[in-house]
């Protein structure tokens, strides 16, 4: 199959799926969880429901800001609110027995100062680069080209920012934060994308050496023999997933979520965005050269 | 009986999977009402002695307790100083934490731009407001004289400090039954304390701790042998903490907190069953999944992955991986992409099958597919490296719950390899001998 005739249509498409992420950053941020801005996320379990807005309006007073309070499941409530002391967290349970009639309890604190987000900051951005750039010099290493390494990266980074654009989406409409989990998943997500790339490359690598051809053809060829293995391994990693975003509780459940726009996009990224990038890269080297 | 070698390795493979299964199963088991033991691993081999439970560690995420990171004020010492001053810092707390009386907490530096910070970790701990006090209050100890008749006039320090103590001890006042904290000075502050009292009979002598004074007792006499009562307005809680703090001695450096995460024990036995059953079904769809696609092949990876399960769980016992709710989550990843070697190699057989006999086109497909599993996964692991950071470099993240991720994916990617390729490459040898014949 002629998968590299169709090159233009999937450039248009990782486009318009990062250009919406793109928007909705642009639009409404990204919302950071109290990781990197700091705050107190406090998980009741209640016997109960009770109005948040009730719970909110007693909660609230001036150094006490409240940013919401979230039905997170059965009997489950999540409430966000600025770093707090001890005094204020005994209060926020006494509010909640009142409303619950006596059966509230807290079963998850956490309570972050806002100094500790920006060195998250930076240390994810050196983890980023580092894995980058040691993924890179492998994949060119191995493939004994810069350009299989380039593209292989230019698909990581496609992937990065398909999570990133999609939890903007997400926070905005369904709470999604970012914390220090997020971060884990965009780094297992950057080894996911190229591990899938480099079974693609790995058959182009194999089909230079055997039949040779342009890499239009290498690349076709390529993309039809690992298309159906590429698709299964995903599928039984988003089983995985899926069960664990249904049954895992609200502790991971963004967090496998994050994993499972990776997955998918990763599997994307590595016929329809990587190999692609690959083959015009060659072809512009060409007419370069013969001009 | 003449067994062919995969065969043999496959007894091997065999051996270490009952292996394996008796240390990855719970201690105990209840089959139809009997109850089954494990009996623990205790034995000696000469003068080494070997005593293993087998049992799973878990986080603080799953199993209860608290998480604090507190931060150094090194703004009042000079920079070469840091290092030793956090050095002893963490002795002291340290030494705080273990006065707790809890098992097994985790006391960490980390040192990252300027910033140095303290990680603590209690397992079982639920009120960190008191864990926190205990731990966080700088605890010095200073004796002073007094200049003026008013005590608040004029405090002149003396050289007697907490650092002179030998040991306090929670004590009650005789007379008024309140609690009070006994000091034993060391013979060097005895020898400090008697002369301060001989000079200040009938003069009241200030005790500070952190600066505030705590009490100023009239000097009645001249006081050698080297102990003292601190009487406060204290509460046996406190007294007890200050004994603690006394004890473990004063930090060398103020530190506030920064960061307390707490989760209640019985949201950690919740997220394990959740865990455990998003596991489950996740499997079947998995298994299911693989034997629909492949058929035959299928089974064989499905008993791979089952192996796959077993060894990798009985691996987390004996090293032993500390459990968390990401490194659970890690795992059951590890088990969507532990089949990948499988799939690649049943697909490269498919497409072998035509070309060749059965039993050649199955070793070609593990020869070519090797290549590929091994590239793939060689840019995981540098991945699960970097977020596993074991080497604690501080420019990179040296967080708890991140690492237990990248630890349950490097071993699953790792145990993978070895059920994907080995394991259901001599299953495959003698299952397709089987056939021909």
């Amino acid at each position: 199959m002629n998968w590299m005739k169709y090159r233009l249509i999937y450039f248009l498409i990782s486009a318009a799926v990062i250009g919406t992420g793109i928007f909705a950053y642009l639009k409404w941020g990204l919302s950071l969880g109290i990781d990197f801005k700091g705050g107190a996320l406090i998980e009741y379990k209640v016997g109960k429901d009770f109005s948040t807005e009730e719970a909110i309006k007693k909660i609230e007073n001036p150094s006490l800001q409240v940013y919401s309070i979230q039905k997170a499941g059965e009997n489950t409530y999540l409430i966000r609110t600025n770093t707090l002391n001890s005094y204020y967290r005994e209060n926020i349970g006494t509010v909640l027995a009142e409303l619950t009639g006596g059966d509230a309890q807290e079963v998850r604190f956490e309570n972050v100062g806002p100094s500790i987000g920006s060195d998250l900051i930076k240390k994810t951005i050196y983890a980023i680069a580092i894995a980058a750039s040691a993924i890179l010099l492998w994949v060119a290493f191995q493939f004994k080209s810069f350009k299989f390494g380039v593209s292989a990266v230019l698909a990581m980074i496609h992937d990065s920012l398909v999570l990133l654009g999609s939890f903007a989406l997400f926070g905005h409409f369904f709470g999604a934060e970012i914390d220090f989990l997020f971060v884990t998943a965009m780094l297992t997500i950057l080894s996911f994308s190229v591990h899938d790339t480099i079974v693609v490359y790995d058959r182009i690598r194999e089909t230079r050496k055997k039949v040779g051809g342009s890499m239009t053809e290498m690349a076709n060829m390529a993309i039809s023999q690992t298309m159906v293995r590429s698709l299964n391994n995903s599928f039984t990693i988003i089983f995985m997933l899926v069960a664990l975003i249904l049954l895992g509780g609200t502790s991971i459940k963004w967090f496998a979520i994050a994993l499972l726009v990776g997955t998918i996009s990763g599997t994307y990224s590595s016929p329809f965005v990587a190999v692609p990038l690959l083959v015009t890269w060659d072809e512009l080297k060409r007419k370069i050269k013969r001009s | 009986m003449h067994l062919s070698s995969p065969a043999k390795k496959l007894i091997g493979i065999l051996i270490l999977f009952i292996v394996a299964l008796f240390i990855s199963l719970p201690a105990e088991i209840t089959i139809g009402g009997r109850e089954i033991k494990r009996p623990n691993l205790d034995f000696k081999i000469g003068r080494f002695e070997i005593e293993k439970s087998f049992d799973l560690r878990l986080g603080l995420d799953l199993a209860g307790g608290s998480h604090l990171v507190f931060e150094a004020d090194t703004s009042k010492i000079s920079s070469e100083k840091v290092k030793d001053a956090v050095a002893s810092l963490k002795e002291v707390v340290e030494r705080r934490v273990n006065l707790f009386g809890i098992s097994e907490p985790v006391v960490q530096t980390s040192s990252f731009g300027e910033k140095e910070r303290i990680i603590v970790e209690l397992p079982g701990i639920q009120n960190t407001q008191e864990a926190a006090e205990l731990i966080g209050r700088t605890a010095q100890l200073l004796f002073a004289e007094v200049a003026d008749a008013s005590p608040s006039a004029n405090l002149k320090p003396t050289d007697l400090t907490g650092a002179d103590l030998e040991r306090a001890s929670v004590d009650f006042d005789q007379t008024t039954g309140k609690p009070v904290v006994s000091l034993k000075f060391t013979k060097e502050g005895g020898d400090k304390f008697e002369k301060i009292t001989e000079r200040n009979i009938g003069k009241p002598v200030a005790i500070l701790l952190d600066t505030e004074l705590i009490s100023s007792p009239i000097v009645q006499e001249k006081i050698s042998g080297g102990s003292a009562q601190i009487s406060g307005d204290f509460t046996i809680e406190e007294t007890k903490k200050l004994v603690i703090q006394l004890n473990a001695g004063a930090l060398p450096l103020p530190i506030a907190l920064v960061e307390e995460r707490v989760v209640q024990a019985t949201l950690g036995t919740e997220s394990v069953s959740q865990s455990v059953k998003a596991g489950l079904v996740g499997l079947i769809m998995v298994l299911s999944f693989m034997i629909l696609s492949y058929g035959r092949l299928g089974i064989v990876s499905a008993v791979g992955l089952i192996i796959f399960g077993v060894l990798t769980l009985a691996l987390y016992k004996l090293i032993p991986v500390v459990l968390t709710l990401p490194g659970i989550a890690g795992f059951l990843l590890s088990v969507g992409m532990a089949v990948d070697s499988n799939i690649l190699i049943f697909e490269r057989f498919k497409e072998e099958k035509g070309r060749r006999p059965v039993p050649d086109a199955l070793e070609i497909s593990f020869g070519r597919a090797w290549d590929s599993i091994r590239d793939a996964n060689i840019a995981t692991l540098v991945t699960a490296f970097i977020l596993t950071n074991p080497f604690d470099w501080q420019f990179l993240h040296t967080s708890g719950p991140v690492r237990g991720f990248a630890i349950t994916l490097a071993l699953g990617i790792g145990i993978s390899l070895f059920t994907g390729i080995v394991v259901s490459r001599n299953l495959l040898r003698v299952f397709i001998r089987e056939k021909k014949t």
